[in-house]
Parts: structure tokens; C-alpha cells; sequence
């Protein structure tokens, strides 16, 4: 389904070492890692947020393709609806890790906060004091189809006034995140075909 | 007892992935939770199961660990009395 009424009012890709908001990149970094270059892209946009390194990969991607969308977003009244594949798979196998340890099993509780992929949606809205609405989904592939119809309702049913969508997924050190703010007014019209086009870009 | 605290800085800092806090940042009596190095309620239980991991300690009552985690001072001197290893 797509809605004529809304539209993509900014978009955000991390991915390959590389951070870009609306077509634009605005950081770059040739680290290898994710950490590292999670690391440097927090610095680079001078995020002053110690929580930030508590968190786990999959929040770290999270948080930082929000905060480059929605830094300068009053919009309290902003619904959360994100996706991945791996879900929280990374640090489920961390902590499987510490618990199966033959010498002493010793779970964290830093480490378990994280075993589940919604808590990302949770830093978020702390960060961006949001009360919003939030959902979580998990699908094979990057899913326009879902997200575009689950948006669409959350704005047509005023339970939110905008809606932050997207994918991000991160597994064994690989990232890829596409993030993108659904609204009244924006820059491009609010359908699937524009999601896969947005989403395929290099 | 000082080496003890040095430890314990050492290990608050990398455990609790206090990026941007050093060890000489720390004193011995600053607060650990609220205004001081800013702990919250993970950084807690973190604590606890350090002090079960590393110095053998169990607490039996999650309560106890507002004055034992008060301050550096403070978790030196319950470790100190109370480890087993």
C-alpha cells in the first residue's frame, strides 16, 4: 500500500564505513571493525552520550542513525518501527558464551539487557525522550512492504505524528543500516518503490 | 589496601566500559552512583557478580551493595574483610 499524504522527510544509510543523510556522506572511516568505526563516527558527530558505550552493536547502529535523523527533530510524537534478520543474535551468543563456561559461569548483566533486539528502540526513545509507540519486526530481508503499510497506519490512526522506520542489522561484525523519518511533509513520496530504491543505494 | 583500590578502578573502568573516565579521575571517596561517576542499576548488578567472580564474595541481599558500592573506599574495605579468594 502506499499513502500519497506522507512522505520520506530524511533518510539515513550506515553502512561499508559509512554514514550518510540524504544522499549526502558526512562521515567516512577506513576502520575495519564496527567498534572502531562506531567509535569514530560517535566522535565525529560529537554525540555527548557516555551510555553510548555500554550499549551493544546492534544499539550502537541504532542509536547512531537516530541521532543523525533525529538531532534536530522536535517531534515528540515520534513512533518507532525498526527491523533486522539477526535480530539480537550477536549478543545472545555473548551471552551464551559466559553461561556455558566450563570454569565458571558468570552471565553479565550489561551483556543480558541487550538479548533482545527492541531494547535498541529503548535507547532511542531515552535518548529522544520518546513515549511513543514502538514495534520491532523480524524478516528475512529489508520488508517495505510491512513498514510502509504498519507507518502509514500509525499516522492515519494519530497514534503518532511521525514515524521513524527501518532496518538495521548487525551480525558477526557485519552492519547495514537504512533509516528513514515518515511524515506530513517531506522530500520524497512515502512508497515501496522509493524505500527499495533508497534502501539499494550504493 | 591502595593496590586493591587501584585494582578496583582498573577493573570499574574496563567492565562497566566507562570509555571516558582514567583511573587517576577517580578518588577514593568519590561517590560511585548519582553525582559522581554516574552508575546506574546494570552497573550494580554488574558489581555484584564482579565481586562473586573476581574476590569470591556473594552478596545475600542485593541491598547490601548501596554501602559496600558507595565509594572506592568503601568496596576496598568489604573486599578486603570478606574475600575468599
Amino acid at each position: 500500500m502506499s499513502s500519497p499524504e506522507y512522505y520520506i522527510k530524511s533518510y539515513c544509510l550506515i553502512r561499508d564505513g559509512k554514514v550518510s543523510k540524504n544522499g549526502e556522506i558526512l562521515f567516512s572511516d577506513d576502520s575495519e571493525e564496527f567498534p572502531a568505526f562506531i567509535k569514530s563516527a560517535y566522535k565525529h558527530f560529537e554525540t555527548d552520550y557516555s551510555k553510548f558505550f555500554k550499549m551493544d552493536n546492534l544499539s550502537k547502529l541504532a542509536f547512531m542513525g537516530a541521532e543523525v535523523l533525529l538531532c534536530e527533530n522536535e517531534e515528540q510524537n515520534t513512533a518507532l518501527v525498526l527491523s533486522n534478520r539477526a535480530s539480537s543474535l550477536d549478543t545472545d551468543r555473548k551471552h551464551q558464551a559466559a553461561i556455558s563456561k566450563e570454569s565458571g559461569a558468570f552471565a553479565s548483566p550489561a551483556v543480558f539487557v541487550y538479548t533482545l533486539p527492541n531494547i535498541c528502540m529503548g535507547e532511542i526513545s531515552i535518548r529522544h525522550k520518546l513515549y511513543s509507540e514502538n514495534s520491532f519486526f523480524i524478516f528475512a530481508e529489508f520488508n517495505p512492504y510491512l513498514l510502509s503499510d504498519y507507518a502509514n497506519d500509525l499516522l492515519i490512526s494519530g497514534k503518532a505524528n511521525e514515524v521513524l522506520c527501518g532496518w538495521v542489522d548487525y551480525d558477526k561484525g557485519k552492519y547495514d543500516a537504512f533509516l528513514y523519518v515518515i511524515a506530513k511533509k517531506g522530500m520524497l513520496p512515502h512508497n515501496t518503490g522509493e524505500l527499495t530504491k533508497l534502501y539499494r543505494t550504493k | 589496601m591502595s593496590e586493591l583500590k587501584q585494582e578496583l578502578k582498573e577493573k570499574i573502568i574496563e567492565q562497566l566500559n566507562l570509555e571516558d573516565v582514567s583511573v587517576d579521575e577517580i578518588a577514593n571517596d568519590d561517590p560511585l552512583f548519582g553525582e559522581g561517576l554516574g552508575l546506574d542499576s546494570i552497573d550494580a548488578l554488574e558489581l555484584i557478580v564482579m565481586l562473586d567472580k573476581d574476590y569470591g564474595i556473594r552478596l545475600a541481599d542485593p541491598k547490601e551493595g548501596r554501602k559496600i558500592f558507595e565509594s572506592i573506599d568503601t568496596m576496598a574495605a568489604y573486599i578486603a574483610a570478606n574475600r575468599t579468594n
